[in-house]
């Protein structure tokens, strides 16, 4: 894969849906290289500022900024070859195959008739053996399970070669061990290829043990901004979340442990 | 498992299949012509070719001023119209979206009506104004349909079939209705019958002239598209997420889906079920890539529908059904069938 980091710099972003749901002025520098998880409940708008920071929507008061060129002046394939988007999960409306689906992450770069490229081809069965889906490229891609889909929508991502990578709560339907494994394949790509991470994160937990950063969203305000000691802490988490924990530490590594408390100890 | 086979083969294979199925419909009727008879008359047309004329005048004129019409005009109305199915399938993620179920013919239809009303004396330029009656028409019921099915940024399929029944019923009455109070139309009812009901019955060649540089152009530029279409399978923010231009596209496709449908309309009424029975069956044997899926489609539809005329003329000869109601008496169950499969992943 190709090495190349991007930041992205949000200015004073404000964004209304028109059922009013909103983001307000929010102002964020992430940068290249860094691996960032957002936190808040449903609704606070992580999806909204992942659809901002993408480009797919643009704010109406502020600026998005990927390395200094304002979002709303690239076109899609400008931004679709540098930003990559990784949802929660789609399902394919015909029978394509795995191999067809990654390839659809070299459209910005394919042209209109002549289709893909050798090269397209080796970008995509790297990104395929990457994600460890290499062996399963002739299957269906709606036959697999949840965990396997979700590497192969990963693996689209990973074939448009990005310098940031987006992704809304890529664990959110997964089981345990795809949960860890999509993790840690995020974190290897930060690691070693320095792509830009922005997640949204459902499990207060697993965003403190694999992200160096954590944005906490209230009420599409910035709540809180740090490292994850400093971000996920009981006030802050009774304050966003309404919901009241004791946090300690993880026994394995040097980052917070949430835990909920039973009914008869919350009141203490 | 199902393998994807060579592209170049499979649209070498269709568009002998295609021929094939010319040649046998123009030989078939009233009066049986043999295949190689057609061959050398129509290689004859051609310069260097010289055969003796080993038949007899009058079979000639049935194969160019009946048949051929005939036979030609069923090619370029089933390659528009699976070609329209499939881009309205492919960018609505929907393998229902047929220009008849979505109500585009229908639509189509009643700008051509609006049209025929219309007095103008020369033939061509009377059907040039129909043909662009049916494309505004088409293209109307099309946005129509489209904006009524959706449903927070998807085209569900329930919502989608209820918004193209209601938009064809209304348009079909409201068609129904200016037949009755229109004299432009009661003088010419028996083609507006022919019309509603889909039917090759072409008057001429000017007619075919007027819209095939249309219907090849549309095939062939729909295949600039296919890539595309294939990045809407990951539904419309997907598509944009890999780079596709969603609205601009969206708009172009769906044009060029009335456009289509419009022609195809123009030559021969509403004809339903090519653009849904054909790209399903091709989607089946080839996969659903658009880049191979386009050209298959637009070869097998124009085949399928110029058999489908031969039969619909033959069977109860001489009496000739409409090849519309022939499409619709093999569409219509196969529609229930891909109803009752799908039901599953379309929960209501």
């Amino acid at each position: 894969m190709r090495s190349r980091s991007s930041g992205l710099f949000l200015k004073g972003v404000s964004f209304s849906y028109t059922n009013g749901f909103v983001i307000r002025d929010v102002s964020l520098t992430i940068s290249p290289g860094e691996m960032v998880g957002l936190l808040g409940p449903n609704g606070c708008g992580k999806t909204t500022l992942l659809r901002l920071a993408s480009g797919v929507v643009s704010p109406g008061l502020g600026d998005v900024y990927l390395d200094g060129a304002r979002m709303r002046k690239l076109s899609r394939k400008q931004i679709a070859r540098r930003v990559a988007v990784v949802p929660q999960y789609f399902r394919m409306p015909f029978d394509f195959k795995v191999g067809e689906v990654a390839l659809l992450g070299r459209t910005p770069f394919v042209r209109g008739l002549t289709g893909e490229t050798e090269g397209d081809r080796t970008i995509v069965e790297d990104a395929l053996r990457l994600v460890g889906m290499y062996e399963l490229r002739r299957r269906y891609f709606n036959d697999l399970s949840g965990g396997e889909q979700q590497k192969v929508i990963l693996a689209v991502a990973l074939a448009q070669e990005p310098e940031v990578l987006l992704l809304d709560e890529p664990t959110a339907h997964l089981d345990i061990n795809h949960q860890v494994e999509i993790l840690e394949l995020v974190r290897a790509l930060n690691r070693e290829h320095g792509v830009t991470v922005i997640a949204a994160m459902h499990d207060l937990n697993l965003a403190s043990l694999f992200f160096d950063r954590l944005v906490m969203l209230k009420e599409g305000a910035l709540f809180a901004d740090g490292p994850p000691r400093e971000v996920v802490t009981e006030e802050n988490v009774l304050d966003v979340f309404s919901a009241s924990v004791k946090v300690g530490s993880h026994p394995a590594a040097q980052v917070p442990h949430v835990v909920v408390l039973p009914r008869g100890a919350r009141d203490n | 498992m199902r393998r994807r086979r060579r592209p170049s083969m499979v649209v070498a294979g269709l568009g002998l299949a295609l021929l094939g199925g010319m040649l046998l419909a123009c030989a078939l009727g009233a009066v049986s012509i043999p295949p190689l008879d057609i061959v050398r008359m129509t290689l004859n047309k051609a310069p260097f070719f010289h055969f003796d004329q080993t038949w007899q005048a009058t079979d000639e004129t049935i194969i160019f001023q009946i048949r051929l019409i005939r036979v030609v005009a069923g090619a370029l109305v089933g390659s528009a119209l699976a070609t329209a199915g499939v881009l309205f399938q492919g960018l609505l993620r929907n393998p229902m979206a047929d220009p008849y179920i979505i109500g585009t013919s229908a639509g189509a239809a009643l700008g051509a009506t609006l049209a025929m009303m219309v007095p103008v004396g020369i033939a061509f330029a009377g059907f040039g104004l129909v043909t662009l009656g049916a494309f505004c028409g088409a293209l109307i019921a099309v946005m129509l349909v489209y904006n009524l099915a959706r449903v927070g940024g998807r085209t569900p399929v329930v919502s989608m079939l209820l918004a193209g029944f209601v938009v064809s019923a209304m348009l079909v009455a409201v068609m129904s209705l200016l037949i009755i109070v229109s004299d432009a139309l009661q003088v010419r009812l028996h083609s507006v019958f022919a019309f509603l009901m889909g039917s090759l019955s072409v008057s001429g060649w000017s007619q075919i002239a007027a819209v095939a540089p249309l219907i090849i152009i549309g095939v062939v530029v729909a295949r600039f598209f296919a890539f595309h279409l294939n990045a809407f399978a990951l539904g419309e923010e997907g598509a944009a997420h890999v780079g596709v231009n969603v609205e601009r596209e969206k708009l172009l496709i769906l044009a060029l889906g009335s456009l289509l449908t419009a022609c195809a309309v123009s030559l021969s009424g509403i004809v339903g079920f090519v653009g849904l029975v054909v790209p399903h069956a091709m989607r089946l044997a080839l996969g659903p890539d658009h880049r191979l899926l386009l050209p298959a489609s637009a070869l097998a539809g124009a085949a399928f529908l110029v058999i489908a005329d031969m039969i619909a003329r033959t069977v109860f000869a001489p009496t000739e059904i409409p090849v519309g109601v022939f499409t619709a008496l093999v569409g219509a169950p196969f529609f229930i069938y891909l109803l009752r499969r799908t039901r599953r992943e379309y929960a209501f």
